[in-house]
């Protein structure tokens, strides 16, 4: 069955890993910089980045023999700018308050250069099917590195995960301290490269 | 000494690539070469060799900075004494040494997680171990207040060594100032360890010595109290000879100018960066002075805090600073100049001294870029002059 296709697989697992978008081709960072001081909004960031990428590429990849190339960008934009539009509206009407921290971050996926990047690399040179699950994939590999981030940022920034409290009070009581810098982009930046560090350390010994 | 030299020599087969002990090789390279000029010379194209390597400027940079730290020692009793109203009792010689066992554990744990990172990572990658942190790690502590928690060290020096040297390549590849972005890193990770009016003041008995202050007990550094808006409540002998509140190594002006007459007596440091920076401070201050916008005179904020400090030790580091002749005039002067117009202009940071520093290691590499530039293009208007009336 073509669904599960050694093509499929690729174009689903290399996303997440070796071609991730954020640790190897290092597209998306700014809005993984700004949302990922706790982990909540990082999630729901993941969450929606996926649902877009995953629908607009499948929309473009549908319409790719159709489109004109002059103005192929301009279809691609109309097209993610209709799905931002959707997801901001139904996270408003639903998760009011994650709504309001992400505040301006769920109107920039628009500009998300991954997004646009998938659009073009990959959705208008192949199937439906392919497309959606490499947009999927992408927004996954984004969306986990989110969570990564959001993690660490939180748990050491805060000493909460999801908003409850991980760090018992007794630490607090012995002099422990939440990290003021870790509630910062500039932390968040470290924190990326660090984990950029170690994925190149592991998957890329041999490529110096 | 000479039966220091056999003794290094005796063990030295145990290092080699066959001896027990090569895994440890580089530890022994470091600790050799740290107590003798090492032996060998370059082999290959010409080479002009000083007397003095970077082992001995640091060696040298260290004795520079005895002073201020031992001063800081006395002054960390002294303040004791003083908040316990029990100056009178207090001799001279318990002072120091209240002052010893403060600062000896962070001078220790910076030297132990520092090195020891240096060690690990100069292991791990097969290269020399290299010198650099034997003056970050005595300048660190020297610049973190008395009441600074000592894990909270322990992570700013690993953050500083690994994310702001060690990735950038190692000792001299740095970009910014080792020791300072510790110092950074705890300043805006750890705020209420770092400034405000509880850290300055050592407030515990340490071995039955000092006094016990209140829990509550609170006193703000000259610069902390100009940020408040009231005037400093030192006198300006207190902050000249350094008996003000005040991180362990910053205050005392004396001390410092001991460790600056060393350092440009062996032409370690740039006379040029150092007076740079007070004349750019200088030009700030008395502007601000004169416009009203500070209450205090320009001389003070000279020498108050750590604009002392930073001009003697931190902005004339050879390595971050600029390195072009006329560079050095530039990047001063905007350290010093900016050190005061943070201090004045902006209330959330009493001190700039740190910010202004970073910030002028950050823009060295341009000033040099464009000195250097400068230079090209002047010779090359001279050269197509002459070509013309030839």
């Amino acid at each position: 069955m073509a669904f599960f296709s050694n093509r499929i697989k690729e174009v689903f697992l290399s996303p997440l890993n070796i071609l991730n978008p954020v640790l190897v081709q290092v597209l998306g960072i700014c809005s993984a910089l700004a949302v990922t001081s706790q982990l909540k909004p990082a999630i729901v960031m993941g969450i929606a980045v996926t649902i877009i990428t995953a629908f607009s590429n499948l929309i473009i990849s549908v319409l790719r023999t159709t489109i004109p190339t002059r103005i192929r960008i301009v279809v691609q934009l109309v097209v993610v700018a209709a799905l931002v539009t959707i997801v901001s509206q139904v996270l408003k009407a639903f998760a009011y308050d994650v709504s309001v921290q992400l505040s301006v971050y769920v109107g920039l996926i628009i500009t998300n250069c991954i997004l646009m990047g998938r659009l073009e690399a990959f959705a208008m040179q192949n199937t439906p099917l392919q497309s959606f699950v490499d947009g999927a994939a992408n927004g996954l590999g984004y969306g986990m590195i989110l969570v990564i981030v959001g993690g660490i940022r939180e748990l050491l920034g805060r000493g909460t995960l999801l908003g409850y409290q991980i760090i018992p009070d007794v630490a607090y009581e012995h002099g422990y301290l939440n990290n003021g810098t870790m509630t910062m982009p500039a932390m968040a930046l470290i924190v990326i490269g660090i984990i950029i560090w170690v994925h190149r350390a592991y998957f890329y010994k041999n490529d110096k | 000494m000479s039966r220091l030299k056999e003794y290094t020599e005796k063990i030295k087969p145990l290092f080699e690539p066959e001896g027990k002990l090569h895994a440890f090789h580089s530890v022994y390279d470091g600790l050799e070469t740290f107590l003798f000029v090492p032996n060998t010379t370059s082999k290959s194209g010409t080479h002009i060799h000083d007397a003095i390597d970077s082992k001995r400027i640091m060696s040298m940079v260290v004795i520079a900075l005895l002073p201020a730290l031992l001063f800081g020692m006395y002054n960390i009793g002294y303040q004791n004494a003083v908040a316990a109203g029990q100056l009178a009792d207090a001799s001279t010689a318990g002072m120091f040494l209240y002052g010893l066992l403060a600062v000896l554990p962070k001078l220790i744990v910076s030297y132990a997680v520092g090195l020891g990172i240096e060690f690990a990572w100069a292991q791990w990658k097969g290269e020399e171990i290299q010198e650099g942190y034997l003056v970050s790690g005595i300048i660190i502590p020297m610049i973190l207040p008395v009441g600074c928690p000592i894990w909270i060290i322990v992570l700013a020096v690993a953050f500083a060594v690994i994310i702001g040297k060690e990735i950038f390549g190692g000792t001299g590849m740095n970009i910014f100032n080792v020791a300072l972005l510790a110092r950074a890193f705890l300043f805006f990770s750890y705020p209420t360890k770092m400034s405000g009016d509880t850290v300055w003041i050592s407030t515990e008995k340490i071995l039955g010595m000092g006094y016990e202050l209140p829990d509550s007990f609170t006193k703000a550094t000259p610069l902390g109290e100009l940020a408040q808006g009231s005037i400093p409540s030192s006198t300006l002998t207190d902050s000249f000879i350094g008996l003000i509140p005040g991180s362990i190594g910053e205050t005392s002006v004396i001390a410092i100018a001991i460790g600056a007459v060393i350092l440009l007596w062996t032409g370690i440091a740039s006379w040029k960066t150092m007076f740079s920076v007070f004349a750019g401070g200088t030009i700030m201050a008395i502007v601000f002075s004169a416009t009203g916008q500070t209450p205090v005179d320009w001389y003070e904020h000279l020498l108050l805090g750590g604009f002392c400090f930073g001009a003697v030790f931190m902005a004339t580091d050879p390595v971050t600073s600029a390195r072009t002749e006329k560079g050095k005039y530039i990047y001063g002067t905007i350290i010093g100049a900016l050190a005061i117009i943070i201090r004045v202009m902006n209330p959330g940071f009493p001190e700039g001294m740190m910010l202004a520093i970073l910030f002028g290691n950050m823009i060295a590499p341009a000033i040099d870029y464009f000195v250097v530039q400068a230079n090209i293009s002047k010779r090359l208007a001279r050269v197509k002059k002459q070509s013309e009336t030839r």
